[in-house]
């Protein structure tokens, strides 16, 4: 691809400190809002990028800062999200470990937008090491002049606080996560109201993922209309891709959005085809919360056109035949991978993670995995693969936030394009814990000769 | 969970009330310091290894909030062990790409050559290990993290987790 926009000096040696980043660039975002720009023209700067959330939900993120509410003498806060707990995705701690400056140049700038004198960064908890990467680098930004009172002179005061999790997934939706903040447990709250209007401490709060406030640097210092000419139509702009599972390249790849998903899985720029030979048999392409596709499915739409790496045409078919770009968490399942003990694997993690406030949640999360569990290990009957699917339908839908959708949606989507795999589970139990069952009727599409092309 | 008889006694030093102290003096609006307790309890775990309930009602104190407050938080959050463990926690990531690139065969050979179950302490004290969800470093499967630092061990193989409990021991 031409430039990148967030990781164009990852290659540089000691990146993460504030001297490297500065001459490379860094911090000149900040510079220009300061000298000359006010909240509303940065405001109106994302608007016109076209920038959208990249934590998973793809909400526009000028859209969502036009919502926060400004009553006077109340404080505005803007919170990082950082409770990177998505399986498959990668991409922030990433970002957090070699660009930290970027991120904290990202939140300077977004918080002088929305008028916050002070910001936090919550990271998950296990992530440790990057929150003492962040603190180090606060601590240099601060030193130069670029945090604390009276930054470069204009008036404009801002602190900038991490904050720890403590290991929940669910405090990745932003209403668990601002009670996390507060202290608390996660518990997602009840919408309305907004945290745009009420959010940390009853405050007017704006709640962003790490890559979004890490792209508002390359959109100010280039202009919101330059950043809206790359990409591919609403899906302007690059996004991160986290890659893993049987690839023989996987990590995290700045993309052009708008890439052909075969181009990048197969060409050797990015994930360089399938680890050890093997062929693709799946994919799930933006986070384990999102359906799963076969790979003539991923790699083609139902109408024949190559899938590409856009919010639109990755969940072009619906349900029914897409899926959604999500979070950028790509894995990819090769022809060995048992469609049946990845799915058992992804619903213990949504009972492990669900908070239980709710109960289709709570209590169908928990039905789910133990019924896969029984399928996998040879115990299943037919009439659990119909039982799995009502299971998720009860969930969906009748919960207070996401997560319940999220744990429904892998295992419908499993059994909607994988069910002889499932049936198969039930019909030769002995024979099932000994192979795996392989690429059936889901082959991939692309011949030998094929990949010999991408792989030159 | 809670074991109420069977706690030791704690006391918090100096020191560690300094670290509490410059939490809780700046970050968070007057009044919301009850924001502090995520990062008293990591500080608190690192020091002891484990929270335990005389721990959390000293941390209730120190906030002054309801020791209730501290408990439901400490037991919601899977970092916080709530019994004694190894002075080394191995946490072994389970969950979708690592369990696709085995981190269960991972997991199968720490319980053998540790010869404690998941959650167990061995007889010396050094090492107890568990399974845990998404640490979102899919790209560098298998993973495990040991704390207080939790430092990253990525691209596991048997061989790996060999010299990592050779090097533990020799520490």
């Amino acid at each position: 691809m031409t430039r990148k926009l967030l990781l164009e000096h990852i290659q540089v040696p000691d990146i993460h400190t504030f001297d490297v980043y500065r001459k490379h660039g860094g911090y000149r975002a900040i510079e220009k809002v300061l000298k000359g720009m006010s909240p509303d023209d940065v405001v109106e700067e994302v608007k016109k990028s076209g920038l959208r959330g990249r934590g998973g939900a793809g909400f526009p993120t000028g859209m969502k800062w036009s919502f926060l509410a400004k009553p006077e003498g109340k404080s505005r806060y803007l919170v990082c999200n950082a409770d990177e707990s998505e399986p498959g995705t990668f991409k922030d701690r990433y970002l957090m470990t070699y660009l930290p400056h970027l991120l904290i140049e990202g939140m300077i700038v977004s918080s002088f937008a929305l008028g916050a004198k002070v910001s936090y960064i919550y990271v998950r908890g296990e992530m440790m090491p990057q929150i003492r990467i962040l603190e180090k680098a606060i601590a240099e930004a601060r030193n130069a002049g670029f945090l604390g009172k009276n930054i470069l002179g204009s008036g404009y005061d801002l602190e900038l606080y991490v904050q720890p999790g403590g290991g929940a997934y669910i405090c990745g939706e932003e209403t668990a996560l601002i009670e996390s903040l507060e202290g608390k447990r996660g518990l997602p709250r009840i919408k309305p109201p907004f945290p745009a209007i009420s959010g940390l401490w009853a405050c007017p709060t704006v709640v962003n993922n790490v890559e979004s406030i890490a792209a508002v640097v390359p959109i100010i210092n280039d202009g919101g209309d330059e950043y809206a000419k790359r990409g591919n139509g609403r899906s302007t702009g690059t996004k991160l891709i986290s890659a893993s599972g049987n690839l023989m390249k996987p990590g995290v790849y700045e993309i052009e959005l708008g890439l052909p998903v075969e181009e990048f899985i197969y060409s050797d720029e990015y994930c360089g085809g399938i680890a050890n030979g093997k062929r693709l048999k799946a994919v799930v392409a933006g986070g384990s919360s999102v359906p799963i596709l076969p790979a003539n499915l991923i790699l083609k739409t139902t109408s024949g056109e190559n899938r590409l790496m856009t919010y639109e045409s990755l969940s072009d078919g619906g349900f029914q035949t897409g899926t959604m770009l999500g979070s950028g968490g790509f894995i990819a399942f090769d022809e060995d991978a048992c469609i049946v003990r990845n799915t058992w694997n992804f619903a213990r993690f949504y009972h492990h993670e669900s908070c239980g406030q709710c109960s289709p949640c709570r209590e169908g999360t928990g039905w789910m995995e133990k019924v896969l569990h029984r399928l996998e290990y040879g115990h299943g009957q037919m009439s659990d693969i119909d039982l799995l699917l009502d299971v998720s339908k009860k969930i969906e839908g009748n919960t207070i936030c996401p997560l319940g959708d999220a744990a429904a949606w892998p295992v419908a989507s499993a059994i909607r394009h994988f069910r002889d795999e499932f049936e198969w589970h039930v019909t030769h139990p002995k024979e099932a814990m000994e192979r795996n069952y392989g690429l059936a009727n889901y082959a991939n599409p692309l011949s030998q000769t094929m990949q010999n092309v991408y792989q030159k | 969970m809670l074991k109420l008889t069977e706690n030791e006694k704690v006391k918090f030093s100096p020191a560690l009330i300094a670290k509490f102290d410059a939490i809780i003096s700046h970050r968070y609006p007057v009044g919301k310091l009850k924001a502090g307790l995520l990062p008293i309890l990591h500080l608190v775990q690192a020091e002891y290894g484990w929270v335990s309930p005389e721990a959390m009602d000293q941390v209730a104190d120190y906030l002054d909030i309801k020791p209730i407050e501290v408990y439901e938080v400490a037991t919601f959050y899977t970092m916080f062990f709530l019994k004694p463990q190894g002075k080394y926690v191995l946490e072994v990531c389970r969950t979708g790409p690592c369990g696709l690139v085995g981190a269960d065969k991972i997991m199968g050979h720490i319980e053998k050559t540790l010869g404690v179950k998941e959650g167990e302490v061995t007889s010396d004290g050094l090492f107890s290990w568990r399974g845990v969800e998404c640490l979102a470093a899919c790209g560098m499967a298998p993973v495990l993290q040991i704390g207080p630092e939790y430092t990253y061990y990525e691209h596991l193989t048997e061989e790996k987790i060999d010299q990592l409990i050779k090097d533990l021991k020799n520490k």
